[in-house]
């Protein structure tokens, strides 16, 4: 196993509970390890969450932390993989000065290349909004930043995974048992 | 139907889990349930501790005696962050226990309400499972929910936290009992091509060695683990907690593993060929630099928490499932056999461990009086049927190294967590639950002034649990390091200790004091022969040291004898 410091995506089916949320960091925290992006959501399954975590750490960590994740009782079942495992999306949003947008032509042609999409425009200022791979939205972010930005934000990682998790499997079994 | 208190349902879960004893202190969040218990005091016999703290490490003796879940209860704020050391220690310990806190009423939650205190953030990572009840109408399902989840699979301490309002609403009561919850899955099957792996390297090896650890008594499984000893014709060693669970006078049970175990089982962890790990979490008190651990051994891990497995040192083979289940299953397939020249070598090991320690520990010619030959008297005294629940520190090493355990489930030690303070409430908890058994609670001086006030718990409740002080006036274990690595610089470790004599007289409890070694005898008898809580003061050697001793850093093998 590698002690090579790379990042992982963990994702846990969990019971919508109260206070899981402290259980899980509190993991991470023990071996000091720190959450890049968290995001939860709902699922194809009715009642269950699933929480998102990027983190970069060891594939020797993410292994213990995982096998501490799923003896929550609380947790339906967690997983870890890496960036080629997966179909990742994460989106941001950039508020920006409307005065820039026609003074610098560039702007205009920055949004089109990068398909990011103007979601509202007003005489102060206007907001972009990009979804993409992470260095996509780095990317976008560097040639904006040379302009001046006045709030930046960005959401959580989502990922699928290319091979079936079998939750819902899983959970069919504990009924007919 | 008629509609019952939150407070009176929680008194009916407890009754319809079988709890008849609580541990626990009162207090302004948790009145309505101590209300019910005055109304209930004839089916559920509430034992009043001196701290909250004392009334965990209660429920964790009665616990690890009985095998029962051991129930504490506190109100909110103080009470409730008083129960956080217990909590940890049965967590690392694997106790099931369930701990009850009183909070503010709901609509004060967040508020910084007097006594109000996140007690379910503050326990989060040291309980298996937590909750915090809103609505009496919670309380049923909750309850259920808990004592399922402290005592399935790798057992643990869950809390349960009521908000006052919710202790006195009114519902319609029913209990059902939890088996099962989808999210929770106790006990992995156990995969049949793994216990065939496992059988081929158990019947080809020629140097096999079995660790053992509590997960054996927690599986109730000392039966088969007896049987799988002997018809495989193994040594096997045990981990602190694991003590007891095979007699100690049984040829095969090779000794104690760790930084202060035998010597054998230490040396030869690395030189056996297979390493059958069972019911044990290769905790770093056990192995020692885990670089250089069994590396020339196939492992083998028995084992119900699947979290465990690879976490410390890699296996080659896992067999996850209950323990029980497991070990009768390989004892199908296992060939009877015998090590004998294999054995031999632990004799020879043993031989030099007698010759270099255990025989100045056990018959010491010197003046001062040494931990060992206390140990060696109250074996003799109870014929090695006693319950032994030892504190942390040097007299914790000498009791777990030298007791005679005929009976499983009579090592009761704060293992994991280490916790000093844990001895004289736990051996309350230990007699309450097996009142016809003896238990002797052998206590360090430093130790036993972190919850000496429970002898006023011992006093109140005539529980006759013998008390051993070993008073060398030093916090000795924490000594023995100063001295052996840091020049000697002892560093607030000597100890100016009370006439502990007289304050056990201050509680009424009958006490002695020896200090010399023609009186030891005649004094442990007195104690074992009364039916009275006893207080035993044994003045020993001021600057003993534990050995053997692996230092922190080496490997098993380069365990020292002096």
């Amino acid at each position: 196993m590698s002690d090579k410091l790379i990042k992982y995506t963990v994702s846990i089916y969990t019971e919508n509970s109260v206070g899981l949320l402290n259980r899980i960091s509190a993991i991470f925290q023990r071996r000091h390890i720190n959450i890049e992006s968290f995001n939860s959501s709902m699922t194809e399954i009715e009642n269950v969450q699933r929480w998102t975590i990027l983190v970069i750490t060891s594939e020797t960590f993410i292994k213990k932390i995982v096998g501490q994740i799923n003896r929550q009782v609380e947790v339906i079942q967690s997983y870890y993989h890496t960036d080629e495992e997966t179909i990742y999306q994460e989106s941001c949003l950039f508020k920006i000065k409307s005065s820039l947008l026609f003074d610098d032509r560039q702007i205009q042609n920055i949004i089109k290349e990068s398909n990011a999409i103007i979601v509202t425009v007003n005489p102060e200022f206007f907001v972009i909004e990009k979804s993409g791979r992470t260095h996509e939205l780095d990317e976008l972010y560097e040639k904006l930043n040379k302009y001046g930005i006045l709030q930046y934000v960005r959401s959580g990682r989502i990922a699928i995974t290319k091979s079936p998790l079998m939750i819902s499997e899983k959970l069919s079994n504990f009924k007919n048992n | 139907m008629s509609k019952i208190s939150g407070s009176e349902a929680v008194i009916k879960c407890l009754l319809e889990e079988n709890v008849d004893i609580i541990y626990g202190y009162p207090g302004g969040a948790i009145m309505p349930v101590y209300d019910e218990l005055y109304k209930y005091q004839d089916e559920i016999h509430h034992v009043l501790t001196r701290h909250e703290q004392g009334a965990t490490h209660s429920a964790q003796g009665f616990a690890r005696i009985s095998g029962r879940v051991g129930v504490a209860i506190a109100t909110s704020g103080p009470g409730a962050t008083n129960l956080v050391t217990g909590l940890a220690d049965a967590q690392i310990d694997s106790t099931p226990m369930v701990c009850i806190t009183g909070q503010v009423s709901s609509h004060l939650l967040g508020s910084d309400a007097f006594q109000e205190t996140d007690i379910i953030g503050i326990s989060t990572p040291i309980t298996k499972w937590n909750y915090q009840i809103t609505k009496a109408s919670e309380i049923p399902e909750i309850f259920a929910k808990a004592f399922y989840i402290a005592k399935s699979g790798r057992p643990g301490p869950v809390l349960i936290d009521i908000t006052k309002d919710a202790q006195f609403d009114k519902i319609e009561f029913s209990y059902k009992k939890v088996e099962a919850i989808r999210s929770y899955n106790p006990e992995p099957k156990i995969n049949p091509d793994a216990l065939k792996n496992a059988a081929d390297l158990i019947n080809n090896a020629k140097k096999p060695l079995i660790v053992w650890g509590q997960g054996v008594i927690l599986g109730n499984a000392e039966d088969e683990l007896v049987k799988f000893v002997e018809k495989s014709g193994i040594p096997a060693a045990w981990t602190i907690l694991g003590a007891s669970a095979i007699p100690t006078s049984h040829p095969l049970n090779v000794g104690m593993l760790g930084m202060h175990g035998n010597y054998a089982p230490n040396v030869l962890t690395n030189e056996c060929d297979v390493l059958i790990a069972i019911g044990m979490r290769f905790d770093d008190r056990v192995t020692g630099d885990i670089n250089r651990y069994a590396k020339q051994a196939k492992i083998i891990h028995f084992e119900i928490d699947p979290a465990e497995v690879n976490k410390n040192i890699k296996v080659d083979i896992a067999v996850l499932g209950d323990a029980k289940k497991s070990l009768n299953e390989i004892l199908k397939i296992t060939n009877k056999k015998t090590h004998k020249k294999w054995l031999n070598e632990f004799k020879k090991l043993y031989k030099i461990e007698y010759e270099k320690v255990i025989h100045n520990d056990l018959n010491p010619v010197k003046d001062g009086l040494t931990m060992g030959e206390v140990i060696k008297e109250i074996n003799l005294q109870t014929k090695g049927n006693a319950a032994i629940v030892s504190d942390v520190g040097q007299h914790q090493m000498i009791a777990c190294r030298y007791s005679d355990f005929n009976i499983s489930k009579s090592n009761i030690t704060s293992g994991g967590l280490g916790t000093m303070g844990f001895a004289l409430p736990a051996a309350i908890g230990a007699k309450m639950a097996c009142p016809e058994r003896e238990v002797v609670a052998v206590i360090g001086d430093g130790g036993y002034q972190m919850t000496i006030q429970e002898l006023g718990t011992v006093f109140q409740t005539k529980a006759a649990v013998k008390i051993v002080v070993l008073n060398n006036d030093f916090l000795g274990m924490v000594r023995q390091w100063q001295q052996l690595f840091f020049d000697k610089r002892y560093a607030s470790t000597e100890m100016v200790n009370p006439d502990f004599v007289k304050i056990a007289e201050g509680y009424y409890l009958k006490a002695r004091r020896v200090t010399e070694r023609k009186d030891l005898a005649d004094a442990v008898e007195e104690m074992i022969k009364s039916n009275e809580p006893y207080f035993l003061e044994v003045v020993v050697e001021k600057e003993a040291n534990v050995f053997p001793m692996i230092p922190t850093g080496s490997s098993v093998s380069e365990i020292r004898l002096n």
